[in-house]
């Protein structure tokens, strides 16, 4: 039998339904990946039973005939996604062994229509961070390498990026069909260029953030990682719903986003944003940008040049906003109703040594930021001032969407990925510029979806990324298989 | 804008984090590095610019005011790191 663990989504779900092979023989496949591949530290709890279990229930239902839509698919979970009676730490200290009694809104999702947990992945500390390296459980390697300009193979490890490190490895190394990911600012879009994945961030109130661990509340939206546009178009359906217990779910129908792959593109209005031309952008992601647009011309779209003039202030506009926002959603974090507490004099004693001791540099470094943007006196100079940018930054793309424009193709990254410790000097902002072209996406609250484009002569991914208009997520998937179809697909050589 | 040492220390207090004096340098560095990259603001006009409040323009939806929950005072403190007879243990904070 050819490995298993090869198979696409869409591949697999076929040959399950086909009998060619069961669920419990897929999940096995994979749980002794898994165990091979532990080195990259993907994972930071595999729960085999839970997924034993939900395999022999898949093939029951497989017997049956009533197959849900991700019926024996294996997954991994993101450990910001709450999981009934399974360890949810957001990869922080401060939540220590917190075991949530009620599953996420996303995750239930995913397992009614069948789908098999095959563990927690890693991610930065409460989701902030681009490399991966904040994480209470460390860093994920990637299963890429760099090749030296002899065609040798550096040893050097690099960021699987981030915040979702776990998700894009461990779907990049074919340690699950897909994953689940989280996106404040870029988080699943640049690991999943950084891995040669497919990532796609919804528009922000088409899944359910009910269940997720909050970082920034206007922002975070959760999505999946997958290795072709298919199979992150199938999976897509099963995270999206309208959830009474999240009040930005949006009333809309879940669309069959799958039947949009394949479809044509002739006509479709694509724009290309002149703002996404930074300073010291390698020239090997501007001739892959052109390279989209050729295919996208050549597939029968219309080219055309837009401005979003405000695309500079997004990412300081971001650093404002989504500080501020995770300052007040973790103080939630006191040592008093779960994680970690460190017992001190008195109250305040307990609170102020507990998140000193649980939360990472990083996450301190946050919450600070936010805690004196919104502290009297510079609330208006900074929070409010940061909002108003946000709705320039909106208004850029509702003109360029008013003008007929039906997706908007840019660069995912400004380079490849980046070796562990390289990016970590002594200046935060150095890692923050990582998602120039990802956040003003999550500040919009548009739909981004990152597909792999090429390979750089490092011989690393890379990746271009596709915006739509809010609730038009099938046009991604239309215009991301064209990309998909023309690049071909990306797998890195297993030497873990 | 810049922060300076007292600042630092203020900020901490009010966000509820220890930071020991030694690492109250570091700190302000890097909150200047950023305060500093997010300055590029103040160059934007935005005097007739209304803020974003809301991502998608949606009246927020409503629930009806019923209890849909609860009873399960041992599932909400499972967690606690401490508790007892289902209450939150906490330090003393009335004497």
């Amino acid at each position: 039998m050819t490995d298993l663990t090869a198979l696409t989504l869409a591949e697999a779900r076929d040959a399950l339904k086909a009998k060619t092979f069961t669920a419990t023989e897929l999940t096995e496949a994979y749980l002794s990946a898994m165990e091979k591949a532990r080195g990259l530290n993907a994972y930071v709890l595999e729960t085999p039973e839970k997924a034993r279990a939900m395999a022999a229930a898949s093939d029951a239902r497989l017997a049956k005939g009533e197959a849900g839509a991700l019926e024996g698919i294996p997954l991994g979970v993101k450990d910001l996604y709450c999981t009934e009676g399974v360890r949810t730490t957001a990869c922080s200290k401060i939540l220590g062994n917190f075991v949530p009694p009620y599953e996420s809104t996303v995750t239930s999702n995913l397992w009614a229509d069948g789908a098999v947990m095959l563990g927690k992945l890693n991610n930065d500390e409460f989701a902030m961070g681009s490399s991966n390296e904040t994480s209470a459980f460390g860093n994920v390697i990637n299963p890429w390498r760099r090749k030296g300009s002899d065609g040798a193979i550096d040893p050097t490890p690099l960021v699987p990026g981030g915040s979702s490190g776990g998700s894009s490895a461990a779907v990049a190394a074919r340690l699950c069909v897909g994953a689940t990911g989280t996106d404040t600012g870029g988080s699943i879009r640049q690991p999943a260029a950084f891995t040669g994945t497919v990532g796609i961030k919804p528009t922000y109130g088409r899944c359910s953030r009910w269940g997720i661990v909050a970082f920034a509340s206007s922002l975070d939206q959760a999505g999946p990682f997958a290795r072709t546009v298919r199979d992150a178009a199938i999976l897509l359906k099963s995270f999206a719903s309208v959830d009474p217990k999240d009040t930005t779910s949006v009333d809309l129908p879940v669309p069959d986003y799958e039947a949009s792959v394949g479809r044509s593109i002739k006509g479709k209005v694509i724009g290309i944003p002149k703002e996404y031309r930074v300073d010291g952008m390698p020239a090997e992601i501007e001739a892959l940008w052109q390279q989209g647009i050729e295919w996208l011309r050549a597939a029968g779209a219309e080219i055309r040049e837009i401005s979003l003039p405000h695309t500079k202030y997004a990412l300081p506009a971001y650093y404002i906003v989504a500080p501020a926002e995770a300052s007040s959603n973790l103080a939630r974090y006191d040592g008093i109703r779960y994680g970690l507490r460190v017992p001190g004099d008195d109250i305040l004693d307990t609170y102020e040594l507990t998140r000193a001791a649980g939360f990472g540099s990083e996450v301190r470094r946050r919450i600070m930021i936010g805690t004196y943007v919104l502290s009297a006196g510079y609330y208006d100079a900074y929070y409010v001032r940061a909002q108003k940018v946000r709705t320039l930054i909106k208004r850029d793309f509702d003109l360029a969407f008013q003008a007929g424009v039906d997706a908007v193709l840019t660069p995912a990254t400004p380079s490849s990925a980046f070796g562990i410790g390289e990016m970590s000097g002594g200046d935060p902002v150095e890692m923050y510029l990582n998602d120039v072209f990802t956040v003003t996406v999550n500040m919009a609250g548009l739909p981004g979806m990152v597909v792999p484009g090429g390979l750089d002569k490092k011989g690393l991914p890379l990746g271009l990324q596709l915006i739509g208009r809010p609730f038009e997520e099938e046009t991604l998937f239309q215009v991301g298989e064209i990309i998909e179809q023309a690049a071909g697909r990306f797998t890195p050589e297993a030497w873990w | 804008m810049s922060v300076d040492r007292s600042t630092v220390v203020r900020v901490a207090h009010l966000a509820r984090i220890r930071v020991a004096d030694e690492e109250v340098d570091k700190l302000q560095g890097e909150l200047n590095s950023i305060l500093g990259f997010v300055e590029q603001l103040a160059e934007l006009d935005v005097s007739d610019v209304e803020p974003l409040t809301s991502i998608v323009p949606i009246a927020m939806k409503k629930r009806v005011d019923v209890v849909t929950d609860g009873g399960i005072p041992k599932k909400v403190t499972a967690n606690a790191p401490q508790s007892e007879d289902d209450f939150f243990v906490v330090p003393k904070v009335v004497e």
